[in-house]
């Protein structure tokens, strides 16, 4: 016969013939653990320090190949003297290549002219001869379209979140749509958010790879939310007469349970090898980009179980509801 | 209703289905990996090619490249959008001039700036983009010059050129107006220069040399030349207005990439996706089996088809256009995965193989429906607000998100139900049922 079922806070029960996981009543533990790892994740970012890319503030940034040797400090001094504007100079190297680059950014209110890059790159080549400084990636960006930038990129994601809103509320009406398109939205700003504090506390700059970043995970978090969500919608029709409104989350979220790990698996696998392939040839732009995805990929699956689903139970059962009412 | 549908699964199925459809993603895979040159032709005569994958046309972050925003410079007003027109028209001589032909300008009338991409090829090692930048932007300075090279008059002087017919040798000839001061200085120099040529430049390239007739007073004169094509009536007027532009143009932005590091990320990007594609065909072929198998060729269709919406039609595929590809396979992966977890689940009920495949596939499919409207929404929304890069990212998005609705929901199904007419692909276990069930 059945075996005899572990018991326990978290111990799995039996729901209309299978085993299913008390999530909803242990939401607070959770919101508990979702609320830690934001806060935990605002303390690493501001150790970090938000910044602005120069695609968004304006500036420039010069990326040179070269050989041999140099010392990125005494670069920057000779570089000081040069120019007005603060100039930084750092160094990163590739673990599978063994190729080097220099990176130079310079502040500014302006950027560089196509002129003062000429002679950035002249100085460098006279003043080391022998290295071979060439330009590998060169962004000379003026303040204002930084800022046209970031604006159209933000406007972007609001309207569409707004929007997606709109339409879980008008699809999922049946269950109370507002609600439920209102706490798809938190779940939505919780992945993102994650996602936005990995790319920081990474060490990057917010940049354009950040608005793609956010987007995909928007793609994904609510993808993930209305697959839980469907599936309550569905099991509401089903058991509304012989189960509990927390009976019928519960058993909702433990039949997506095989679904919700498949894809993060999946995905997982996908985004780690792009990981590695990045990591092993210093490609930034991708590191920057898997890292954070794979952090709100995670959050996403995650945050429909422990989030968005119990927030709303929390909310349809408020004041002593049973949940199922119209 | 729902017995009919049923019927489709089982014996009564067809094999049609699953053989055409495999037969079509066998030729779309072809093009997508070959092209084709199609053997209709287009207006010039020449036969039109459909370009795969291998043509793709990528943007300059990926290829390498310059990408320029240029502005007018010392230029009070904001220029309208004529004279952003004219603008662009001189960049564009200056680009053919330089051979960089392979381009793409904007013009946007609402900023009023120009933005110019161009790709920067490997082979091209004594290219300077710096360099190519600042001529670009330089004012395009129009003159009309003496035979011993003494400048007559300037672009300043001219007020429009255009194309005309002449009535009585019924060709194109190109009519010059010049503004009042222009007009008498035009009066002297050809009063002086009768039965000479009066040179016209372009900086320092000659367009035409005219031979003068007559003393042209009043302002107004035409250009023409034995065979002129209307063709080379408008390009040498096009060319004469340019070269009256008001305002310089001056780069405040611009990104440069060396083709180096493009090549490397998008070769190494392509082997990490043929690895997790292959990682993840493996886990769905084990953890789904037979769905899942089905489910990966659905899967290829999808990547082979958002290809070739990108490759087709020539948009510029980015690196956000690559996030937005991946995003719309992943939820492909997912919806592959929702409808074999869900027939999964249907089979171990112990129905039979027509009802748990109805079942399983009618309770995915809202799932799979939802998620992939709400996203094409996202994309749609990002399509007008979103400037290049995002507008990248949202073209793929949307293009893979419509695809797949077409294969996950609707290729998955039909390949499967047309599978079932094999007896031995009627086994529950195929499907996810536990064996001794």
């Amino acid at each position: 016969m059945e075996k005899e079922l572990k018991q326990g806070r978290f111990a799995p029960r039996m729901v209309a013939g299978r085993k299913i996981y008390p999530f909803i009543e242990n939401r607070r533990y959770y919101l508990f653990i979702a609320i830690g790892l934001i806060v935990l994740g605002f303390i690493l970012a501001l150790w970090r320090g938000f910044e602005l890319d120069i695609e968004f503030k304006g500036g420039s940034m010069i990326d040179y190949t070269y050989s041999g040797e140099i010392d990125p400090d005494e670069v920057n001094a000779m570089l000081s003297d040069e120019f007005s504007e603060p100039v930084n100079c750092q160094i990163s190297r590739a673990i599978g290549s063994g190729d080097s680059n220099l990176k130079v950014s310079v502040a500014g209110n302006e950027a560089l002219s196509p002129e003062q890059l000429g002679e950035l790159t002249a100085i460098l080549n006279e003043q080391y001869p022998g290295h071979d400084f060439e330009i590998y990636e060169a962004n000379l960006v003026s303040p204002s379209i930084g800022r046209e930038l970031l604006r159209n990129g933000l406007l972007a994601l609001v309207i569409a979140s707004l929007l997606i809103i709109a339409y879980v509320w008008l699809s999922f009406r049946t269950m109370s749509g507002p609600s439920a398109g209102v706490m798809a939205l938190v779940a939505l700003f919780h992945d993102t958010l994650l996602a936005f504090l990995a790319f920081v506390i990474m060490g990057s700059a917010i940049n354009e790879t950040l608005i793609a970043v956010i987007l995909t995970i928007l793609g994904f978090s609510i993808n993930d939310t209305i697959v839980i969500y469907d599936r309550i919608r569905e099991n509401i029709g089903l058991y509304r007469e012989e189960l509990s409104f927390v009976d019928i989350l519960d058993l909702s979220i433990s039949q997506s349970l095989g679904r919700t790990i498949s894809t993060s698996l999946c995905i997982f696998v996908a985004v780690v090898t792009a990981y590695i392939f990045a990591l092993l040839y210093n490609l930034e732009s991708i590191k920057e980009f898997a890292l954070p995805i794979l952090v709100g990929v995670i959050s996403g699956t995650f945050s429909s179980i422990t989030i968005s689903t119990p927030l709303w139970a929390a909310w349809k059962m408020r004041d002593g509801r049973t949940g199922l009412e119209d | 209703m729902a017995k009919s549908s049923r019927a489709r699964f089982g014996e009564r199925a067809s094999l049609i289905p699953f053989f055409s459809l495999l037969a079509l993603l066998i030729l779309a895979t072809l093009l997508c990996i070959f092209g084709w040159t199609t053997p209709l032709k287009n207006a010039q005569g020449e036969r039109i090619r459909l370009k795969g994958a291998q043509e793709m046309r990528y943007g300059t972050d990926i290829r390498g490249g310059v990408e320029a925003v240029f502005a007018p410079h010392n230029f009070d007003v904001k220029p309208s959008p004529e004279q952003l027109d004219a603008a662009a028209k001189v960049l564009n001589f200056r680009l053919d001039k330089l051979q960089i032909l392979d381009r793409e300008l904007t013009t946007s009338p609402s900023a009023g700036r120009l933005i110019l991409r161009f790709p920067w090829r490997s082979d091209e090692t004594e290219f300077k983009p710096e360099t190519a930048l600042k001529e670009l932007g330089e004012m395009a300075y129009l003159t009309f010059r003496k035979p011993d090279g003494t400048v007559a008059i300037d672009g300043s002087d001219v007020e429009e050129a255009s194309v005309v017919l002449d009535q009585r040798t019924n060709t194109p000839v190109v009519a010059l107006k010049l503004k009042e001061e222009g007009a008498q200085k035009f009066a002297d120099v050809t009063g002086e220069l009768v039965g000479k040529p009066l040179a016209i430049y372009l900086d320092e390239t000659m367009l035409s040399a005219p031979v003068v007739r007559d003393r042209i007073t009043g302002g107004a004169a035409t250009i023409q030349r034995e065979n002129m094509t209307s063709e080379e009536a408008f390009d040498l007027a096009s060319k004469i207005n340019g070269g009256a532009l008001p305002f310089a143009l001056k780069p405040i932005s611009s990104s440069s990439l060396s083709p180096k590091l493009g090549q490397n990320s998008l070769h190494l990007m392509t082997l990490a996706g043929a690895i997790s594609f292959i990682l993840i065909c493996i886990y769905m072929v084990v953890f789904y089996r037979l769905p899942g198998f089905i489910g990966c060729i659905s899967l290829t269709a999808q990547l082979v088809g958002v290809l070739l919406a990108i490759s087709l039609p020539q948009q510029t595929l980015t690196l956000q256009g690559i996030a937005g590809i991946i995003l719309s396979i992943g939820m492909g992966v997912d919806a592959n995965i929702i409808i074999s977890s869900r027939i999964k689940e249907e089979a171990r009920k112990g129905l039979t193989l027509p009802s748990f495949l109805h079942n399983g596939f009618t309770k995915a499919f809202s799932s799979v429906m939802d998620s992939n409207v709400t996203v094409a929404i996202a994309a749609i929304v990002l399509m007008f607000f979103g400037s290049g890069t995002i507008l990248s990212f949202a073209y793929s998005l949307l293009a893979g998100v419509i695809l797949n609705g077409i294969t996950g929901v609707w290729m998955t199904r039909k390949m499967i139900a047309s599978l079932t007419k094999i007896e031995a692909l009627r086994k529950p276990y195929l499907y996810g049922a536990r064996r001794n069930a």
